[in-house]
């Protein structure tokens, strides 16, 4: 009894923490979502985002391509992560600790003052990449304002993310199972395929998940790297609370959201679950 | 070379940090042989193995295995397999894909059934002619079917006693039964030679001395080389044709079990294969040695005249008799019951002694202490010679007490050491 009591009082400050910053936020979302603007409760909210075509339309297109610009951000990220994270777990201690340092730094920044900079070394006319081009003679590239300066953007801010999870899921792993598949006559190659990669897979879903989760619901790198053209789900979002004072139906969309967070969460539990056998990659 | 030879080290130095881990290591390891690399932690001995298996480069030296030098050969295309210390099996696959790890990348001769009896034939006739035709062969292989992946699975599983545990993870697996499936997967590939990293070290005293009778039976059944590493020298003693011991990164005497125990070669060896006292002495002739004061008949000779020596007699061999009628006496200072014996701290002029023997004595009482000569053992003096094995040199009662092998202990070491 003494104990259960002692770690109440314990976690009282997170449960309170939770309370304040996660569930009555989520309650008022929840609350807005299915209020009209009367105070009475309705599913009108989310009707009129699907009650005429052109609704409908919008709808789908703007989740689309959120999950796309999200799933291609999450993709690189992945994609540049796994090698460095490998390398990192197993370079020399010292080599480590610096390389640690150096992904961690840009998050010593404000994500805005990033997000800036980039504007100001991308930008079309005279940013920093196109004078040195210029300069050089080449020709100058047009990457700001496109769908791919979002998705450079969404890489660059959540890089580390994905770097972090993965290295220390590597860096753990137990040396002597490479070198029993080495052993066993697995080559370099192999031995990635048949033990690195498998075991490094809970690592894998965690970067994943703290890549993807953020892209999707982002909405300043959109607005100012894809120069307002591209609509992101966060964007539309932002509008209905901010600009147009609609917190119904933004309260609406940002449940919709939230179900597919909690749905694409769901299907990588599934990989991260697999260290207890149930996923066999051969 | 020896003809059947299956592994020669020579000349192998390894250092880490500048430290030298193993100084210019000759080894040769015959073919079918239970070999048993034996020392206390940081001797070098998984070093070696670790060499063997192509884990680690030697700074210098060569490596044979069945006549072919080996240096720089990766782990992979090596035909040993090793056993880890911790099993290291993978824990995403189940016990079925953890056997069949290694098969599934095994690659064999592609042969046909009419080239298998070919061969079958020629290896009759003409064995000259049946090497060619078996290296022909070799250049093309294929993998093994999934049926005979299955087979060899089995036969493992059944050899191991695990069958009916195909689809279970290792990780719900007793210490015991992963140590099976290590087993059944490095054999599964039917290496060579197989490379034992105190496999038992992790199981409790019990299981240990069946998986010793099971790892011997194992190893006879399938005639295959079993480089077996390991601190415990009781396991070596029971389990090994060949016992290597080593100390300080250099192999201080090779031989069988009972070379080993009855005939140290220097006062390390002595003290560490089983209880040892090791006294000072001078032979002043064949067959006579003079150590605590006394003259002795031993069967030792060969030594200079007047050579100081080491002598070494065992607990177990000294015979506790009347004050009267013993060479030496003594005065009993410590008593300690071990089960099947008693074993006596006895102080002869200063000297502490050990003695294990049947017969109950208590602290104080005085006793006589005979040896044959036959017990004697003489050894060269070294530089271990002042250093182990003692019990003289103890003054204070309560560590001369205390076993300086505890078998604990010397566990921790080595988990300290990793």
């Amino acid at each position: 009894m003494k104990r259960k009591r002692g770690s109440l009082a314990l976690n009282a400050p997170y449960l309170l923490w939770c309370v304040i910053f996660i569930l009555v936020p989520l309650a008022m979302v929840v609350y807005y979502a299915f209020r009209d603007r009367s105070g009475n409760w309705t599913l009108q909210n989310f009707a009129e985002l699907v009650d005429t075509p052109e609704h409908l339309d919008n709808l789908v297109r703007v989740f689309g391509i959120s999950l796309a610009y999200a799933g291609a951000a999450t993709l690189i990220c992945l994609l540049l992560a796994y090698p460095l994270a490998y390398y990192m777990a197993h370079t020399k201690p010292s080599t480590q600790r610096n390389l640690m340092m150096l992904i961690t730094v840009p998050m010593w920044m404000n994500f805005l003052i990033c997000t800036y900079s980039w504007i100001s070394i991308l930008g079309n006319e005279h940013g920093l990449l196109n004078t040195l081009l210029e300069q050089l003679g080449l020709h100058k590239l047009h990457i700001l304002n496109t769908p791919g300066a979002i998705i450079l953007g969404m890489v660059y801010n959540y890089l580390p993310f994905m770097i972090l999870p993965i290295y220390s899921v590597l860096a753990k792993l137990e040396p002597s199972l490479v070198e029993a598949a080495q052993d066993l006559g697995a080559t370099n190659a192999e031995v990635l395929r048949k033990v690195t990669l498998p075991l490094s897979l809970p690592g894998v879903a965690a970067g994943v998940t703290m890549v993807f989760v953020p892209s999707v619901s982002t909405f300043y790198i959109s607005k100012k790297m894809g120069g307002n053209k591209t609509m992101l789900i966060g964007d539309w979002i932002e509008s209905m609370f901010l600009q147009a004072n609609n917190y119904q139906s933004g309260a609406a969309l940002s449940l919709i959201l939230m179900l597919l967070v909690v749905l694409s969460m769901m299907i990588m539990r599934r990989f991260s679950d697999s260290e207890n056998g149930a996923l066999v990659v051969s | 070379m020896e003809k059947d030879l299956i592994i020669a080290l020579q000349n192998i130095s390894v250092s880490f940090d500048g430290q030298p881990v193993l100084k210019d290591l000759h080894l040769s390891i015959r073919n079918q042989e239970f070999v048993t690399l034996l020392g206390p932690s940081g001797c070098g001995k998984t070093t070696t193995l670790r060499i063997i298996a192509g884990f680690l480069e030697p700074d210098a030296g060569e490596i044979f295995f069945d006549g072919q030098k080996i240096n720089g050969l990766p782990p992979h295309k090596r035909q040993v397999n090793t056993i880890f210390q911790r099993y290291a099996l993978f824990p995403h696959l189940n016990v079925w894909n953890n056997v069949a790890f290694g098969l599934k990348l095994l690659r064999i001769p592609k042969v046909t059934p009419a080239q298998a009896v070919e061969l079958d034939e020629l290896r009759v006739a003409d064995p000259e002619k049946a090497a060619q035709l078996e290296a022909r062969l070799a250049k093309n292989t294929r993998y093994l079917t999934w049926a005979e992946i299955n087979q060899r699975v089995a036969d493992m599983l059944h050899k191991v006693n695990l069958a009916g545990f195909e689809g279970r993870s290792v990780s719900s697996l007793s210490g015991g039964q992963q140590q099976r499936v290590a087993i059944a997967r490095a054999l599964a590939v039917q290496p060579r030679v197989l490379l034992l990293d105190e496999p038992l070290g992790a199981l409790d005293l019990k299981l240990r001395k069946d998986m010793q009778v099971e790892l011997k039976n194992i190893q006879q059944q399938l005639g295959i080389t079993f480089i077996y590493v390991t601190h415990d020298q009781e396991e070596a003693l029971s389990m090994s044709d060949t016992i290597v011991v080593m100390d300080a990164g250099e192999i201080q005497q090779i031989g069988t079990p009972k070379d080993i125990y009855d005939e140290p070669k220097n006062a390390f060896v002595a003290d560490f294969i089983g209880e040892s006292n090791i006294l000072d002495g001078v032979m002043p002739d064949d067959y006579l040695v003079r150590f605590a004061g006394v003259s002795f008949a031993c069967v030792d000779k060969g030594f200079a005249k007047n050579e100081r020596v080491d002598v070494v007699i065992r607990p177990e061999d000294i015979d506790i008799v009347p004050p009267t009628d013993g060479c030496l006496r003594g005065v009993v200072t410590g008593v300690t019951f071990k089960g099947v014996h008693y074993e006596f701290i006895v102080d002869v002029q200063g000297f502490k002694w050990m003695i294990q023997s049947t017969d109950v004595q208590a602290v104080g009482d005085i006793i006589g202490i005979s040896i044959k000569p036959e017990e004697i053992h003489i050894m060269k003096k070294s530089r271990y010679s002042e250093l182990v094995g003692d019990y003289s040199c103890f003054s204070d009662e309560f560590e001369a007490l205390s076993n300086p092998h505890d078998a604990d202990g010397e566990e921790e070491e080595a988990e300290a050491d990793e």
